[in-house]
């Protein structure tokens, strides 16, 4: 093996790699029960952060950067001037131990070009994660792309070995995707998340009969949309998300802001900024979602196509709906605690045990941590209210605005001078 | 106010709390001896650890206690912080009043308690994180660490579960000892580094030929990996503070 071009492969390889944003190695039940290396049960570990703040997880490399592909948006494009690169199989298998052992990552994610065909890609990726599983008793995560066009048999071979699998759509809407991936079909796309779907509803149904069933993809499978690239607003892009969560069972949609590197006219000059803070808006709705009751429609509507970037979406669906307020922390529902402003789901379950023991009052609020200069416009409790006088929707947002420390604060600058 | 002073260890606390109830003693200061100021206090109760007394209170606690509410009284005392004794004994005594104590979040004591236990789980998540193991010639895997508080037995099983075929060691510099695993078992050793830094020379002679080999690949992806058009130390700082970065292997120049 030679090391320096192992390093020249893994520098190119994990460069192509990092616009996927996924790094998740939570929600397996992969136990190490063979003695060997590894276990993926429970929560995920992020052993290291980069310089950009993103969690690393997971050894997220391509198995090659050669694609037949031409996406306008993507750095490994056919057309695009870079240096090419490939491992072979034995080199990710033990670059993937002795990352392991040195306890630098949870595991492996390994996407891939399309090199010849789908199905020639595909049975690489699986002749990879099948080598770590039964060659080195790995116990460790597996995610791997299921790559579309691949054939049945390599996505069951994929769930066998794998603990995630994901098929990137690429673009939050059909459209976006022909105008910049024209040789690409969504429904090619569309086809292996709903095989993978079936599979791992139907893995399950087994396991609950048979506990020594075979694991099939036991962390589920996610899918990621690139935003900020084509011209989908966030209403598109949340319905899309809905969508994938409601009919295809998927654990995770993510959300990448697209980082300039095409001088093609269709997309962001380069230099254009990465949408940061949109990226951050969709999460906390993608969050509002999945974790605190909310309905897509409540949270974007065709009136405001675009999520609020000054204030994040449970707020300012709250100044929207005004008239449900205030609550009462002492007396309301958990569903309805959940979705005050300044007030998380542990600060919720919080209130519900402690208000058992105790009317709650403004001192024991700041104390299970919620956010009072948030949630002070919207609550009533044990004490006398913060808020005496009842503001307007715009006024309250003024005065979060002003008191609170937003981190993209920087970011408005320009536009708060304006008042 | 008397001064209840006990050995530092956790079977001394919990005999003081036991102790505290055998006695009736009222207005109470628990400390341990090594901080013990004795001239504050009218008197002092020095305890005599007694492991059938500190079994009674423990057995106690766990009845009258969530499985949470329980961990959360044990791993406070692994945050060494000073003062902890008295709130541990608070929620002790609130525990023996009332069921459900530690749903209590309106109660000062359940809230220090919940608080330190969560600041202890979130260093223990952090050593889990970021250890980096080094491979030796002989093919054992050890790392040293300096956590904030004494969170090596909580971390024990988490690392014996992950790596069942690798023989490992795990240094805490600051407090002096390590887990060993040999393959079979986990055991607490206090080999004495002599001040890790300072002979690092002779640890690098020990190390497998491709050891450093993996750590520049390993730095390599680090950088590789990181979006210069995202950059945000600010948030790089916040989830790896830099009092870790002395044993990370990727914030090391090579």
């Amino acid at each position: 093996m030679s090391w320096d071009r192992i390093s020249e492969k893994l520098t190119i390889l994990a460069d192509a790699a990092k616009y996927d944003v996924s790094c998740a190695s939570s929600g397996s039940k992969r136990k190490n029960d063979n003695k060997g290396l590894g276990n993926a049960e429970g929560m995920g570990i992020c052993h290291a952060y980069t310089e950009d703040g993103r969690c690393v997880s997971l050894l997220k490399i391509l198995l090659t950067n050669v694609c037949i592909y031409d996406c306008l948006y993507c750095v490994s494009r056919k057309s695009n001037d870079i240096k090419r690169a490939g491992f072979t199989v034995n080199e990710v298998v033990e670059l993937t131990i002795n990352f392991y052992r040195r306890n630098y990552i949870e595991g492996l994610f390994l996407s891939s070009g399309i090199f010849k065909n789908a199905d020639y890609t595909m049975e690489r990726l699986v002749l990879i994660a099948k080598k770590l599983r039964t060659e080195h008793n790995f116990n460790g995560y597996i995610h791997l792309k299921a790559i579309p066009g691949a054939s049945k048999e390599l996505l069951d071979e994929a769930g066998r070995w794998a603990d995630r699998l994901s098929v990137n759509i690429e673009m939050p809407t059909e459209s976006g995707l022909k105008l910049l991936a024209p040789d690409k079909n969504r429904d090619d796309m569309i086809h292996p998340i709903k095989y993978l779907k079936s599979a791992i509803i139907q893995n399950r149904e087994e396991k609950a009969l048979f506990k020594k069933a075979p694991l099939f993809a036991p962390a589920g499978q996610s899918t990621q949309m690139v935003i900020g690239a084509s011209p989908e607003n966030d209403m598109h892009i949340l319905h899309t998300a809905n969508y994938f969560y409601d009919k295809m069972k998927l654990k995770r949609v993510y959300y990448s802001g697209y980082v300039p590197i095409s001088t093609d006219n269709r997309l962001p000059v380069i230099g254009t900024p990465v949408p940061m803070i949109r990226e951050n808006r969709l999460y906390q709705a993608d969050w509002l979602m999945r974790f605190y009751g909310f309905d897509v429609k409540e949270i974007i509507s065709p009136d405001n196509p675009f999520l609020d970037l000054e204030i994040d979406p449970k707020l300012s669906w709250a100044l929207r709906n005004l008239h449900l307020f205030p609550i009462d922390i002492n007396k309301a529902d958990l569903s309805v605690i959940k979705r005050i402003p300044g007030i998380g789901v542990t600060s919720a379950l919080k209130i519900v045990a402690a208000r058992k023991f105790n009317k709650l009052n403004w001192e024991h609020l700041k104390q299970i941590g919620i956010v009072i200069s948030r949630a002070k416009y919207f609550i009533t409790c044990n004490s006398p209210q913060a808020v005496l006088k009842e503001f307007m929707p715009h006024e309250i947002r003024q005065f979060i605005l002003q008191h609170g420390n937003s981190k993209y604060k920087a970011s408005f600058s320009t536009q708060l001078s304006l008042f | 106010m008397q001064a209840v002073v006990y050995d530092n260890t956790f079977a001394g606390l919990l005999t003081a709390i036991f102790e505290v109830y055998e006695h009736k003693l009222a207005n109470v200061n628990i400390m341990p001896a090594n901080q013990r100021q004795d001239s504050l206090f009218n008197e002092t109760f020095t305890v005599d650890t007694d492991d059938a007394k500190a079994a009674r209170v423990l057995k106690g606690l766990k009845e009258r206690l969530s499985a949470d509410g329980f961990k959360a009284f044990c791993n406070t005392f692994l945050s060494e912080e000073t003062g902890m004794e008295n709130k541990m004994l608070h929620y002790a005594q609130y525990a023996f009043s009332v069921a459900n104590a530690d749903k209590d979040y309106s109660h000062p004591a359940v809230l220090y308690i919940k608080n330190t236990a969560k600041k202890v789980h979130r260093e223990k998540h952090r050593m889990e994180a970021f250890v980096r193991f080094q491979q030796t010639g002989d093919g054992l895997y050890y790392a040293i660490v300096d956590p904030d508080f004494n969170v090596l037995p909580l971390i024990e099983r988490h690392f014996k579960k992950r790596y069942a075929d690798q023989r490992w060691l795990i240094y805490d510099s600051r407090r002096k000892y390590g887990l060993y695993y040999n393959l079979d078992n986990t055991t607490i050793v206090t080999v004495d580094f002599n001040d890790a830094g300072g002979n690092t020379k002779d640890i690098a002679t020990v190390l497998d030929d491709k050891e450093v080999l993996y750590q520049q690949l390993w730095q390599n992806y680090f950088a590789s990996t990181n979006i210069k058009a995202r950059k945000n130390m600010k948030l790089h700082i916040r989830h790896m503070p830099k009092r870790y970065w002395k044993y990370l292997t990727e914030k090391q120049l090579m």
